[in-house]
């Protein structure tokens, strides 16, 4: 046990998990006193997709040095294709844990086969001109999705781009409805599916990180000709990345579409993109437990600023530009280092205490 | 040296407590000082011995893109509000928030923070996208909706506490074909609309089905344009003009229309231009010859140039508060709503003190058989999904004003 736990990268490891457990169990427990608003409530679940998505990006963006500017919407296929999958199902799995857990993954595969056929051509270019690329792709899903028509009739599932094109029979119902989005869907998710996805997200990109895939990846970010000289397949690993990202992005843009009455095309613009990419660089590139705490932060912030009425979001920019001051002085990250000395100091004499 | 780091940290950690503490506190009295901020003090003066005021609240876009509409809503409710506070009786305290029209997290969050505050009836959402998230909230809640401008029929089909002020899309269409039957039989008819919007599909719908029922003559119904590609709208111009189309149909809004009809005019193309409501506002944009929309005709249930007595009160007060601007149909379906549920609450003898879901079931009852007076209309009444039964009013552009059409 002392000897896992002198291994500083389990001990970061460890750390997150306890973090996002202990947080989970407050929650909960302030949840269950009836302690919580509404508006709290209502954040729950979109806390855990924005983690999710921080995470997942801060694989492709911290662990494997590609800067991505279509996460979201690699989150809006997983998004639509899990509200469909959710509706299509309705009948056949009553249960709507496990309904709105297949739908998740379903939405994970979509995004990540997608993520696939994207990888194959984008993949062979390289630092702005991916980011240019993937931006396109975000904007491409959007429009497509925003064009996009799906519904179920007595003679089944039916799915179109075209109001044209698209005619349902009598007593037909749209699940999803072109620029008017998806409209009607059952809400599935609950907190308790939020906060399984941030750990399964945290436990695949951590041990990705700490594998012999995670090596390979981090060697082909920090020079990508030594790399291919000791015979590291650099598209390979780059594309694991890749597709891994967009998985765990899809099976969190399906919990949240499944988390609201109506979803729209336009939420999964580049803005979303941008702001997923904000958390992940404020949080720290390449630091997982920093990604967890910037989007929770990050995402309340516009909320709590409410009562400034009009101008919360340029208080939130201000914040933002901040933040970013603060933590790219070299004072502040000298200061920041010696606290993180001590605090490990105290863990690592507390454990050896409680161990030995 | 390291004593001080010490000391500094301590120093630090209790800072950063405080400051925890500081912002939560001040979080869940926001309410009331939030109200206070307000632009214009709506806040109900409290009236000794009288039942506390009525909590009415609006979610609409007041920051980003859509803001125009979200503002305006704002604005006219404002005017309604200072105006039935002045008048004593049954008090309104109204308050809005920021949804940045958005469909989904944003809406419901702001949705919540008006449940937070103790919001009674729901006076919004302003946008479509918003209202579909949000009305199934109020299902769920028994909070009483009345949208000012949301105005897709899914939206009132969502429960049986959904309400409109505003025409329905397809309705608008239907209305849009009729009148051209009636007035343009023989007509060649070109649309172009935007196809990423609810608003301008859901009325092209409704207009090509009623066209294909009434046998107009549609030469060109897909030109259409997207949120992202409406710069620059001299393609979609041209097909019409190529199909020698002498009616063209443009179920959008005046940013996008004013570009059609500065393009339509420099390569010479002078068909009759036939907008829907979300054409009023046109001759007030910046840059655009008002000239050129001379002839246009749309259908518009407001005329901010019309001469009784409430629109020219409204028209007045409303270009005072927002210095000098003129108000659109957004601001006056605003006040209208506001109007309909005072009027509402008022016969139903609901105030401040009335449980939310009292409050819903007995103005649920009471717009079954209510009709309204307004900016927007003359005797509006609501049918039993929530839809709104008024006049269609048609206007064309004349000297720079709206006539009725003949």
């Amino acid at each position: 046990m002392k000897k896992i736990l002198n291994n500083k990268t389990t001990r970061t490891n460890l750390l997150t998990y306890l973090v996002v457990i202990a947080a989970f169990v407050v929650m909960q427990v302030m949840n269950s006193a009836g302690m919580l608003g509404s508006s709290m409530k209502g954040f729950l679940v979109p806390i855990c997709v924005y983690i999710s998505l921080a995470v997942s990006l801060n694989l492709l963006v911290g662990i494997c040095g590609e800067l991505s500017l279509g996460h979201a919407g690699f989150m809006g296929i997983g998004a639509f294709s899990g509200i469909i999958i959710a509706a299509l199902l309705k009948d056949v799995v009553a249960n709507d844990f496990l309904r709105l857990l297949l739908a998740m993954v379903c939405g994970g595969v979509f995004a990540g086969v997608v993520g696939f056929l994207i990888g194959v051509p984008v993949l062979r270019l390289r630092g702005d001109y991916l980011a240019i690329v993937t931006l396109a792709f975000g904007e491409i899903m959007k429009n497509i999705i925003g064009n996009l028509y799906a519904g179920t009739d007595s003679e089944g599932f039916h799915i179109a781009v075209s109001t044209t094109k698209m005619k349902l029979a009598a007593g037909g119902k749209y699940i999803i409805n072109g620029p008017l989005g998806a409209t009607g869907i059952q809400k599935l998710a609950t907190f308790t599916m939020g906060f399984l996805l941030v750990l399964f997200t945290l436990f695949i990109v951590q041990n990705l990180i700490n594998s012999k895939e995670g090596r390979a990846i981090r060697a082909v970010r920090d020079n990508r000709i030594a790399a291919e000289s000791v015979g590291i397949n650099v598209t390979a690993f780059r594309m694991k990345a890749f597709v891994v990202s967009a998985f765990l992005a899809g099976m969190a843009g399906a919990l949240f579409g499944l988390n609201y009455s109506s979803v729209t095309a336009p939420k999964f613009n580049f803005n979303t993109s941008i702001n997923i990419l904000v958390f992940v660089v404020l949080g720290g590139m390449g630091n997982i437990l920093g990604s967890v705490i910037s989007a929770t932060v990050l995402y309340v912030l516009p909320e709590a600023l409410r009562g400034l009425q009009d101008y919360r979001m340029i208080l939130y920019a201000i914040v933002l530009i901040l933040v970013m001051l603060f933590t790219w002085s070299p004072k502040v990250k000298e200061f920041m280092s010696v606290i993180a000395d001590k605090v490990s100091g105290v863990f690592k004499k507390k454990e050896a205490g409680t161990n030995e | 040296m390291k004593k001080f780091v010490a000391m500094l940290m301590a120093a630090l950690m209790v800072l950063s407590l405080a400051a925890c503490g500081g912002s939560s506190a001040p979080a869940e009295t926001k309410a009331p000082a939030a109200a206070d901020a307000a632009p214009a003090a709506t806040e109900a003066p409290a009236a000794e011995g009288a039942a506390p005021a009525l909590k009415i609240g609006l979610t609409g876009p007041m920051t980003g893109p859509a803001s125009a509409y979200g503002l305006a809503v704002r604005g006219g409710m404002e005017i309604a509000v200072a105006e039935i506070n002045a008048k004593g009786g049954l008090q309104i305290e109204f308050k809005s928030e920021d949804d940045e029209a958005d469909g989904s997290d944003k809406a419901v969050s702001a949705y919540n923070s008006l449940k937070d505050w103790g919001m009674q009836i729901l006076a919004g959402p302003v946008t479509t996208g918003s209202s579909l998230a949000i009305a199934a909230e109020t299902v769920n809640d028994q909070i009483f909706m009345l949208t000012p401008s949301a105005s897709a029929t899914d939206v009132a089909m969502t429960g049986s506490n959904v309400f409109q002020m505003c025409f329905t899309d397809p309705n608008q269409g239907a209305s849009a074909a009729e009148l051209m039957k009636q007035k343009w039989p023989d007509a060649t008819i070109g649309v172009i609309y935007d196809s990423s919007d609810a608003y301008s599909s859901g009325v092209v719908d409704g207009f090509l089905t009623k066209a294909s029922e009434l046998g107009l003559n549609v030469a060109v119904d897909n030109a259409a344009f997207t949120a992202d590609n409406k710069a620059d709208l001299s393609t979609q111009v041209t097909q019409c003009k190529d199909a020698g189309c002498d009616l063209v149909f443009l179920p959008f809004y005046y940013t996008e229309a004013a570009q059609v009809l500065t393009y339509a005019n420099t390569v010479g193309y002078a068909p009759t231009f036939f907008g829907c409501d979300g054409m009023d506002g046109i001759l007030t944009v910046e840059g655009f010859d008002a000239k050129l929309a001379e002839g246009l005709v749309l259908m518009t249930p407001f005329d901010a140039n019309a001469t009784d007595d409430a629109t020219v009160k409204f028209v007045e007060q409303f270009k005072a508060n927002n210095g000098g601007l003129v108000p659109n149909q957004f601001a006056a379906d605003g006040y209208d709503v506001i109007y309909a549920l005072y009027n509402a609450c008022v016969a139903a003898g609901v105030d401040g003190s009335t449980p939310v879901a009292d409050v819903c079931a007995a103005l649920q009852e009471q717009f079954a058989t209510l009709t309204v007076d307004g900016l927007t209309g003359k005797g509006m009444t609501w049918d039993e999904n929530g839809m709104i039964s008024k006049a269609p009013a048609a206007m064309v552009v004349t000297d720079g004003v709206y006539v009725p059409v003949a």
